[in-house]
């Protein structure tokens, strides 16, 4: 076992096969005692808390089990048959869809246009930087809160806008209508200073004479930024996109103080259908049956996202 | 002065649309901020007539009634008492499993890297029911450790990984040096490593503060007793007690992001520098 660990070459005296076996001289230096006492710990509570649940997901899902004694009913795919039959999981499907859909499609370009206008210094270009990135660092549940009073129908600050056209406010919170599309808002309040962060991080690190070189060849402001700095970043882009994408597949946390997943399931996630469903009901076996579609709903996009889009990293 | 001048030069029409668009979303982010700060001065009547402006009469009941409460105290304790422990077992164990990773070339080495970043891949939530199975049967259910544990387990992958990549950058020579006069490995990594690792530490501190202080689900699942509820739980608990009198939820609001705010204007650099450093590595 200890001869498999191999020496650094560089180490004149550690080239001997018994060195790391030897316990005096010079030869002796622990790494055999940090092998068998620094990976332990990190790898027992990773295994312990991450990897056996998702496979005792898997498990679980076979069985319609409360959660009590131990699983006994086995009932084989039909916790998966069930979820696919509830309208209320592809509700949350589509929802979770909406977000990506709305990431990419607003809030990117949003960032995007932010970092390229806050990148180089100026008078409060810093400060901007941090205000667009603070909603990033307050908590979901925070976050979540603050607008349902923004949205409330009575006292909310949409309330009192509506109220001052002579109309009476709406409670979008609590229509099947517009529950979703007051969420969508909150996601990209909150997250677009984030991607800005990174695109930004990335405008910085970028070689300025090739942007030069093309401005000396004649390109426009706008050319260079097509041909030139827009291709530079993406690599950036790409891992934003994966980001978002990931993101928006876990929301759970924002949605609870907004609308719960209702009214009606209209603004479930994949999260808060298993929280509402799994969970809070404790039906083990068919929450966990929704965790394990949600995880190869990950997985597999993850795996394919890195072989098509992030070959080159 | 200077207003003279600007209004003689035309101005640039990229300028203006800047200025614009950099003003709109300031607006955008900054009013349900100061909504909220300025709500919870208001009583629940004035909110409903004045939700944009001043408060007309300044209620600093609602803020000091929230501070001397034994509750707010309580969530708040709770929360650095979780967040605390996640941090530090984190630091300990990602710290020693870098370690390893960075300068012991063992058999099947890459492969664990592999099998720890895994992690990165999938969010707790898939997990979560046998999560609380395995929490419960370990008789954690209801303490804070119950809460602590899977979030450094979930922190582990990130934190390995910006560690690792910071202690390779520690020059080879340094190393080798400290081994000819007789410094074992563990002492180096002792008084040498982590000594010169202090940002890198710093950095993955923060970023696993921060997730776990704003943390929701794990806590929601893992905990039943009130008294032991993280300021997210709480402030949850608190709005369905006061449903619709905002000035007080708005008062509780300001006052529980408050230290994320503090805290974020003393470590914004290493919580950008994390971010960034995460983002960079794919």
């Amino acid at each position: 076992m200890a001869r498999r660990i191999a020496n650094s070459p560089a180490i004149g005296v550690a080239e001997t096969p018994f060195s790391s076996l030897a316990v005096r001289g010079p030869a002796w230096d622990g790494r055999f005692t940090v092998l068998i006492l620094f990976l332990p710990p990190a790898l027992l509570l990773f295994t312990l808390f991450v990897v056996l649940p998702i496979g005792e997901a898997a498990w679980y899902s076979a069985f319609n089990w409360n959660g009590f004694g131990r699983p006994t009913n086995w009932i084989g795919f039909d916790n998966y048959r069930f979820v696919l039959e509830t309208r209320a999981f592809w509700l949350a499907l589509r929802n979770n869809g909406l977000i990506i859909a709305v990431s990419l499609a607003v809030q990117l370009p949003l960032a995007l246009t932010l970092a390229l206008m806050l990148a180089e210094r100026f008078r409060g270009s810093v400060a901007l930087r941090m205000l667009f990135f603070m909603p990033y660092i307050l908590a979901e549940i925070a976050t979540g809160l603050i607008f349902s009073f923004v949205y409330d129908g009575d006292y909310g600050l949409v309330a009192s806008i509506w109220r001052s056209f002579g109309a009476e406010p709406p409670h979008l919170l609590a229509s099947t209508d517009t529950s979703m599309l007051a969420v969508l808002i909150v996601i990209v309040w909150k997250y677009f200073g984030f991607h800005m962060m990174l695109f930004i991080a990335a405008l910085q690190s970028l070689d300025k004479s090739l942007i030069e070189a093309a401005r000396i060849d004649g390109a426009t402001r706008l050319q260079a930024l097509r041909h030139v700095v827009i291709p530079l970043l993406y690599p950036t882009i790409r891992l934003s996109v994966f980001f978002a994408i990931v993101g928006s597949l876990q929301l759970f946390d924002l949605v609870m103080p907004l609308t719960r997943g209702g009214p009606a399931d209209s603004s479930n996630t994949m999260v808060s259908f298993l929280y509402n469903n799994g969970i809070s009901r404790m039906r083990v076996g068919y929450g966990s049956a929704i965790g394990v579609i949600l995880f190869a709903i990950c997985v597999t996009f993850a795996f394919t996202y890195k072989r098509w889009f992030m070959r080159d990293e | 002065m200077s207003s003279a001048k600007i209004s003689r030069t035309p101005v640039d029409p990229a300028v203006l649309f800047k200025a614009v668009f950099l003003a709109i979303v300031a607006i955008f982010v900054l009013v349900p901020l100061l909504a909220t700060l300025l709500g919870g001065f208001k009583s629940l009547g004035e909110l409903r007539v004045n939700p944009f402006g001043l408060p007309r009469h300044w209620e600093w009941q609602n803020y000091s009634d929230i501070l001397f409460s034994a509750r707010y105290w309580q969530l708040l304790r709770n929360s650095l008492i979780i967040s605390s422990l996640a941090v530090v077992l984190t630091l300990i164990t990602a710290s020693m499993a870098a370690f390893t990773f960075a300068h012991v070339r063992f058999y099947g080495s890459s492969m664990l890297l592999s099998y720890l970043t895994l992690g990165l891949l999938f969010p707790a939530a898939t997990a979560v029911l046998p999560l609380f199975i395995k929490v419960r049967d370990l008789g954690l259910l209801d303490t804070y450790f119950g809460v602590a544990l899977p979030q450094v387990a979930f922190s582990l992958a990130m934190s390995v990984l910006l560690l690792r990549r910071f202690f390779k950058d520690i020059p080879y020579e340094l190393l080798e040096a400290a081994l000819v006069d007789g410094c074992s490995y563990i002492k180096f990594f002792r008084y040498v490593t982590l000594p010169l690792s202090r940002p890198i530490l710093a950095t993955v501190g923060t970023i696993t503060f921060v997730n776990s202080w704003n943390a929701y689900l794990l806590p929601l699942v893992m905990l039943n007793t009130d008294a032991l509820y993280p300021w997210p739980l709480g402030i949850m608990v608190y709005q369905g007690e006061y449903s619709s009198e905002w000035h007080l939820i708005l008062a509780f609001i300001t006052l529980t992001i408050l230290p994320t705010i503090i805290l974020f204007l003393l470590a914004q650099k290493h919580i950008v520098a994390g971010l960034t450093a995460g983002a960079v590595k794919g």
